[in-house]
């Protein structure tokens, strides 16, 4: 059996359904545009961000990226010169934007229609209001080593991998924080 | 739109309840009358699954919004299957009055 899919982050959906070429009669063979492709555009071609950066962002590694983003280069590109209509449906993705927080009367709220954009606080209605984003995703962007054993952090030097790193402390091999490893050792630790 | 808000007691000068399942009383706000209502939670004294108990008691009311301190874990899921928003304040000195007049200046 496949190893399955990672599961991919997004930030927010977009808040319609999806395109249709105009002048020609409605048909029903839709291009089906997951949320984890319209997220790849989103974030290479809108916010221009490098693929590494995209591929911390959502979560996967930088090849899985590359793939997501080029089936979803050819899906839009299919749509385009067929004139066929752009569906924004499934994919394996979660949704990071469910808190916000209000820098006027400083409360939390979540959103449970994730189809709309958010723009103004549940409670006062102040504009002033910020998406909740936990450590983990910083992690990732800022890459730090940590050791599994006492918890001591470096940072982490692109291009010598984290466990050629040793802890300053109890000289045990470093791990990257929010890894697969790190995940790893924290289960153990569980049991 | 109605909202519920989860009181210490029963009087507009009384603070918001910092708990959800458990609060004394729950207030059910109407934005377009403007009525409020007081209604005891019987479920504070539950052993097991005040949360869920007291999601239906204001589900029942046709609450789209909530305001409390914190919300247990099951109670998340069952407001999110119900499409009921949930609003978190942490400022437990705020009294209902207070909370009203914030949602009617947001009108």
């Amino acid at each position: 059996m496949a190893r399955p899919k990672r599961i991919r982050k997004m930030t927010n959906p977009p808040h319609f359904k999806g395109f249709r070429p105009i002048g020609l009669p409605e048909e029903n063979n839709p291009v089906v545009l997951n949320f984890e492709e319209y997220e790849a555009i989103r974030l290479s071609d809108f916010e221009l961000y490098g693929q590494v950066e995209a591929a911390q962002i959502m979560d996967v590694s930088r090849p899985t990226y590359a793939r997501i983003y080029e089936s979803a280069r050819r899906k839009v590109a299919q749509a385009f010169v067929q004139g066929r209509t752009i569906v924004f449906e499934g994919g394996k993705v979660y949704f990071n934007s469910e808190w916000y927080s209000c820098n006027s009367c400083g409360c939390w709220f979540n959103h449970p229609s994730k189809e709309l954009e958010v723009k103004n606080c549940a409670l006062c209605g102040s504009i002033d209001i910020e998406q909740y984003s936990d450590d983990v995703l910083q992690s990732a962007i800022e890459d730090i080593c940590i050791c599994p054993k006492c918890g001591e952090e470096l940072k982490h030097t692109p291009g010598i991998p984290c466990r050629q790193e040793i802890c300053p402390k109890c000289s045990n091999m470093m791990v990257r924080k929010g890894g697969p490893y790190q995940h790893r050792n924290r289960n153990n630790q569980c049991k | 739109m109605k909202i519920a808000i989860t009181s210490t007691g029963n009087s507009p000068e009384s603070k918001i309840d910092s708990r959800f399942g458990r609060c004394a009383y729950f207030v059910i706000y109407d934005t377009e009358s403007g009525s409020t209502e007081f209604i005891p939670n019987q479920n504070k004294e539950n052993v097991e699954g005040a949360g869920p108990a007291s999601v239906q008691l204001v589900a029942s009311r046709g609450v789209k919004k909530v305001v409390s301190g914190e919300f247990g874990a099951k109670v998340k899921s069952i407001f999110d299957s119900l499409q009921i928003q949930l609003v978190v304040l942490n400022d437990s000195e705020k009294t209902i009055s207070d909370i009203i007049k914030l949602l009617e200046d947001n009108k």
